[in-house]
């Protein structure tokens, strides 16, 4: 028999089941998380709704439950859905990528964005396209590669007496990320034009022509790794004290943050591989979540939403901007996202907190 | 006495090869509040971190209830043996109420979040240490004092029979530093064996049941500070020539530092002509 308690003086109630299941829920999140699936809902629709053929919202509705006439149903789902889910998955594995990041360097800069790892995956796809010569998969395994080596660099660096500390995680990131920059113009520069024109393209990161086969690997990925998340979440909770006090508090905290990078990082490059570098939803999602959320720390289940909300918003936004060409949706997210941080860093620097 | 709940064997303890300590030997005393004092970079924090399984020693081995503790499932010590860390970061916007439940962790699981015994520890903690008036307000709003009287809530709400603290009272003013002692022999009084770091051998004197100065890695002296602390162990320790008279207060011993030599009068002649009273140099 469940019981709900009154809320406590943690802003919380408590859902009992007997004496043994105990679970703390906090309405102001659970109400934010309800309004941003309302609105992902609504922009999943008006995404499947609108195009060369409009569809309306009633028809888009009938024929993802299977009615509806054999040209529309095809129109849904078969050249619109893909690139619909596509946007959202993505969204969800970079917000939750950066919620983790930003909470274990305790800093909203320490989102993987700042720190380098789309410029590793990048590095890797341009040495794939430029100089082995390839496309396709071995592209995306070139991205994997350059993200999870410079995720390697990153941690190495920052390592010293067995320990971690998120600013110089931060500050190597940095460097490496800078660094890795170069490299990028570098191969931009030596290669042909063409091969130029396909590495420009793969760095705007684009969600143009996505078909079911470049969904599957992300929606594997996604699904395989936040059933991990949950028990990650709960150590991250106390890593956020400081590694003295999560120690303290019974976390072995170099084993929980080497798993949570794991996480992390894998989220990322994911993301990178089927679409390519998409810039700042991992940083600003976090941020925005927690400032809606009113929570301690990134949530995540607010951050995974906000970030579909935006990447679905962006790519609708990148369609429908120029007539005929759409734009690739890392250059809407890119805009909005660097306003976004001159405003969160304007603020934060007026009420005197950095 | 019963036998120690936790004890240092023959620890050595290095950071990247550098060794701090050689075979070190430390008995916690059951029930007692120890001190552990010495000079900077002797050796006390780097003790410290070593009783809380921070610092796995090179050689040697620290036992928490007789068992090694390395060995133990890190929960389950976590049930035995709180900390108050010297830094600690609270996450922006976190609430007092918010922090002080996370010093439940050890106790929690996934479907067991917030059990009647978490409830009940929490409220006790926030009582104990007198926030429970702060409850909804955010850690960032607080004074120094206030803030550490929330994380030591914190360590309290894990309800541990052990509890260690590094410089509880840094970067404190006198009173708080006062506020956060008393607290801490109340929960002595109440029966936990306490062990701090502490810098101001005054306040060890006041508060300690047990002693341990070091320095240079190795324990110069411990027992009773009442016994233990004169003169020549103060010399000995922190290399000061000092006179130990009973304190006025709680009679016992109180260092104070002896005044200048002769050798400081030009200086003092100086200091004097910018506004110092003569009557410090006596």
């Amino acid at each position: 028999m469940a019981t709900v308690s009154s809320p406590l003086r943690l802003g919380a109630g408590v859902i009992r089941v007997g004496d043994g299941v105990s679970l703390r829920v906090r309405r102001r999140p659970i109400v934010v998380s309800g309004v941003l699936a309302a609105i992902l809902v609504a922009l999943f629709v008006f995404a499947l709704g609108t195009g060369d053929f409009p569809i309306s919202p009633g028809d888009v509705i009938a024929s993802l439950l299977g009615g509806g006439d054999e040209g529309t149903r095809f129109i849904v789902r078969d050249l619109r859905l893909p690139r619909a889910v596509c946007a959202i998955l993505v969204g969800v594995a970079l917000a939750l990528s950066g919620a983790i990041f930003q909470a274990l360097t305790r800093n909203p800069l320490g989102s993987p964005d700042i720190i380098g790892f789309p410029q590793g995956a990048s590095v890797g796809a341009l040495v794939v396209i430029t100089i082995i010569g390839g496309s396709g998969a071995v592209v995306a395994l070139g991205a994997i590669a350059g993200g999870a080596l410079t995720a390697l660099a990153v941690y190495g660096l920052a390592f010293k007496r067995g320990a971690t500390s998120g600013y110089r995680i931060i500050l190597v990131g940095v460097a490496i990320s800078f660094m890795l920059l170069s490299v990028i113009d570098y191969l931009l520069a030596r290669a042909r034009i063409e091969e130029a024109q396909e590495a420009t393209r793969w760095l705007l990161g684009s969600l143009n022509n996505r078909s079911w086969d470049d969904v599957l690997p992300v929606a594997v990925v996604v699904a395989l790794l936040l059933p991990a998340l949950v028990p990650a979440t709960r150590s991250l909770r106390a890593l956020e004290l400081g590694d003295d006090s999560a120690n303290g508090l019974g976390v072995q905290v170099e084993r929980a943050r080497l798993g949570l990078i794991g996480l992390a990082v894998g989220l990322v490059s994911i993301t990178t591989v089927a679409v390519g570098p998409i810039g700042f939803v991992a940083l600003t999602a976090p941020q925005i979540a927690r400032r809606l959320a009113h929570s301690a720390g990134p949530p995540m289940v607010c951050s995974a939403l906000t970030g579909a909300v935006i990447v679905l918003a962006s790519d609708i936004v990148a369609q429908r901007l120029i007539g005929s060409t759409p734009l690739p949706v890392g250059v809407m997210t890119g805009t909005f996202g660097g306003l976004y941080l001159a405003w969160l860093l304007t603020m934060e620097w007026r009420s005197g907190r950095r | 006495m019963s036998t120690a709940p936790l004890r240092a064997q023959d620890v050595t303890l290095a950071y990247d090869g550098f060794v701090v300590t050689r075979e070190l030997s430390v008995d916690i005393p059951a029930g007692g509040f120890t001190a552990i004092v010495g000079p900077n970079a002797c050796g006390k924090s780097t003790l410290l971190r070593a009783l809380v399984r921070m610092l796995k020693p090179t050689a040697g081995s620290v036992l928490l209830d007789g068992a090694e503790i390395t060995s133990l499932p890190t929960k389950q010590v976590a049930r035995r043996l709180g900390l108050l860390p010297q830094s600690s970061t609270a996450p922006d916007g976190i609430t007092v109420a918010d922090l002080v439940a996370r010093g439940r962790h050890p106790y929690q699981r996934l479907l067991r979040q917030w059990s009647r015994e978490d409830a009940a520890a929490v409220e006790g903690a926030m009582v104990q240490t007198g926030v429970d008036d702060l409850a909804k307000r955010l850690v960032d709003e607080l004074s120094g004092g206030q803030r550490q009287r929330v994380w030591l809530a914190m360590a309290l709400a894990q309800a541990t029979p052990l509890l260690l603290l590094d410089e509880p009272t840094t970067f404190l003013d006198i009173a708080h530093q006062m506020e956060v002692l008393d607290l801490c022999a109340t929960l002595h009084a109440d029966g936990r064996t306490l062990v701090a770091v502490l810098h101001d051998l005054n306040h060890a004197c006041r508060y300690a049941t047990h002693l341990i100065a070091m320095r240079d890695g190795a324990v110069v002296a411990e027992g009773d500070p009442a016994e233990i602390v004169d003169a020549d162990l103060v010399e000995a320790v922190f290399g000061l020539r000092c006179l130990v008279v009973p304190c006025p207060a709680t009679g016992a011993p109180m260092v104070v530092p002896e005044a200048r030599e002769a050798a400081g009068a030009a200086a003092r002649q100086s200091s004097s002509s910018s506004g110092h009273s003569p009557e410090r140099s006596q």
